[in-house]
């Protein structure tokens, strides 16, 4: 195979990999910005509760890799709901400001207290063996975890398209994104629809912390450093879009990709750049209502 | 008739009350003269400590500029670190490849590149607002750090420019040691621009920043230039950003990329509304007392510090929206009150 091809191929590979990590986690916090226009940075620390949480599960209780993202992912999302009842709530109607500074400050309390548990160091975690070496796929070795994370990547985006499009409950926060009060008015729950889909989110968060863990280490600056490229996303793909998240997802994992192995040393450039000239094009992402 | 009549003095009234109003609330009024006169008896009480004294100066000079688009015209960035940086460097880079090392002069130079910067970044972005201009702004001055990063032969990359020596203030008074005509120099700088800003704010400009701050749907239908208004004034902001940025190389003889970092611009938005936002001293009180609690509490443990600066401004959104400043407006009025009947 020419070697041009091959790098294209690696490309698309490791950014799809990439994107399926963006999307998982930042899937949530999409719906969550749709449905309440909530500005919400602490996003990010529940991605890396999951991470912290899968690390002692697997580190010190010794459970396996797959059940600790499931536990994590569980645990991270139901810890979400007295945050949103008690806290979010009070904000949704206050204005950008205090809703970034609400959240950022409680971005750092979560950094301090997971770097006061679990130090400042990055943290790995043991992965089973179907998940270490390479994967024959014919013409090239690939990564297994990567492979892994694009076939869970795409069985997530399966059941959430199902969930979003299918199902009653689905029905019902469309309805909610488009109109909020026409959604009340008509007997939907919106209070109720919002603590679930957050919970579901930050669950989905936690789940992209734990897998994060193997791609990029996890420390404490995680719930800040990678917030951005989060809010990015989300920005990009248009609030309370699955359909844009994951274009946006796949963009921004691609093209990051791309410049970190072509030009190694613009490397951070490119996504920010990519983010500019959409944003500058298309103010509310790919399929944000403007 | 008569009834039309007591209307109408009614009315009048009121209008000569706010007429008054507006013209004298420009004014000076004493208590204002504390906030200097508490910067100079520092300068007699801690002669050992005015290398951080000149430091929190700076922070207030920073926070004063986001106080401008973010208090007074309503405009939430997340990447006003962008202009302090480019102050920073511009004054790094002519000391370091250009060997120009005037101090006076290079402040004016900082303003006018971080101004320009302003401008251009504004002029496109002040379109937005929202999550959008979060990200645009946030995008902005990431991108600046990557550009500073990917030529590192000439911005010294993560390094950053070290050892850079400044030309005595005025051809005579040589930097010492301890800070002190350092402090003394920055004062001036922040006298001066202050003094502007607070021109600025009491002009039928800054009243038109103000209008579009609370209500901007209001100001386009009475036909105010709603963008040109907003890029003026954060060309403005970013300007003093970049004086901001100058005298933090100056200060401190050496500048890294950190400068652009996203805690940078975090930091001073929280001293803004630590103080108050809109209200002039409150970038004086909320850049004062963040600095000198950080520098208590990151020498005892710095995570307890970061956990306790997330949970004021936890706090403050919950309870105190209107700042250090509000606080103690609303804790005069209770006592007023209660001392009246």
């Amino acid at each position: 195979m020419p070697h041009f091809a091959i790098i294209a191929v690696s490309i698309l590979f490791d950014g799809l990999a990439y994107a399926m990590f963006l999307f998982i986690t930042s899937v949530g916090l999409s719906v969550t910005m749709g449905l309440m226009n909530f500005v919400n940075l602490a996003h990010g620390a529940f991605a890396m509760a999951g991470g912290y949480i899968v690390v002692t599960l697997t580190r010190t209780l010794g459970i396996d890799f797959v059940p600790s993202l499931i536990i994590a992912s569980v645990s991270v999302g139901l810890i979400s709901i007295p945050f949103e009842r008690y806290l979010y709530r009070r904000l949704y109607k206050a204005t950008d400001l205090e809703q970034v500074l609400l959240t950022i400050g409680l971005a750092f309390m979560s950094i301090a207290t997971f770097t006061y548990f679990y130090g400042p160091i990055p943290k790995s975690v043991p992965l089973p063996e179907w998940l270490q070496g390479d994967i024959n796929l014919g013409f090239r070795n690939f990564p297994s975890y990567r492979a892994f994370l694009i076939v869970l990547g795409a069985f997530l985006i399966a059941v959430l398209w199902y969930g979003f499009e299918r199902t009653n409950i689905g029905a019902k926060i469309r309805a909610a994104v488009d109109n909020r009060r026409m959604a009340e008015s008509v007997g939907i729950n919106v209070d109720l629809l919002f603590t679930l889909t957050f919970a579901v989110g930050s669950g989905l968060a936690a789940l992209g912390g734990g897998l994060a863990i193997q791609l990029f280490g996890l420390s404490p600056s995680f719930a800040v450093i990678y917030l951005v490229l989060f809010l990015i996303v989300v920005a990009v793909g248009g609030l309370g879009s699955l359909k844009g998240t994951l274009l946006a997802a796949f963009v921004l994992g691609v093209f990051d990709t791309a410049g970190k192995y072509l030009l190694a040393d613009a490397g951070g450039f490119f996504i920010y750049a990519v983010t500019v000239a959409v944003l500058l094009v298309k103010p509310a992402g790919f399929y944000g209502r403007e | 008739m008569a009834a039309s009549d007591t209307r109408s003095a009614a009315r009048i009234e009121a209008r000569e009350r706010a007429a008054e109003y507006l013209v004298s609330r420009h004014r000076f009024r004493w208590p204002e003269a504390l906030p200097w006169l508490i910067a100079i008896a520092a300068f007699f009480i801690f002669p050992d400590r005015m290398t951080f004294g000149g430091q929190v100066l700076i922070m207030v000079l920073f926070a004063l500029s986001l106080d401008l688009i973010l208090g007074y015209a309503g405009i939430v960035t997340l990447g006003h670190a962008a202009f302090f940086g480019i102050g920073a460097y511009t004054a790094g880079l002519l000391i370091a490849r250009l060997g120009y090392s005037e101090p006076i002069s290079t402040l004016f130079a900082a303003a006018a590149v971080a101004a320009l910067i302003g401008f251009i970044s504004g002029w496109f972005l002040l379109r937005y607002r929202g999550l959008t201009l979060l990200m645009l702004t946030l995008a902005t001055a990431i991108m600046l750090q990557e550009t500073g990063n990917l030529r590192s032969d000439i911005s010294g990359g993560y390094d950053g420019l070290p050892g850079l020596t400044i030309s005595p203030l005025f051809g005579k008074f040589d930097y010492d040691l301890y800070g002190h005509v350092n402090y003394l120099y920055v004062l001036g700088v922040l006298a001066v621009v202050f003094y502007l800003v607070r021109r600025i704010v009491y002009s039928p400009f800054g009243q038109a920043l103000t209008g579009i701050r609370e209500n901007v749907r209001r100001m386009h239908a009475i036909g105010s230039p709603v963008h040109r208004r907003l890029v003026t004034v954060y060309t403005i902001a970013a300007a003093i950003a970049g004086v901001a940025g100058a005298l933090f190389t100056q200060t401190n003889a050496y500048v890294t990329l950190t400068v652009f970092d996203f805690d940078n611009s975090a930091k001073v938005m929280v001293m803004l509304i630590l103080g108050g936002t809109g209200r002039l001293y409150g970038a004086f009180a909320g850049a004062v007392v963040y600095m000198v609690l950080e520098d208590y509490f990151s020498k005892l443990s710095p995570t307890f510090w970061q956990f306790g600066i997330g949970l004021l401004l936890v706090l403050a959104v919950l309870f105190a929206r209107r700042g250090l400043l509000g606080l103690f407006e609303d804790a005069g009025r209770y006592f007023s009150m209660r001392k009246k009947p």
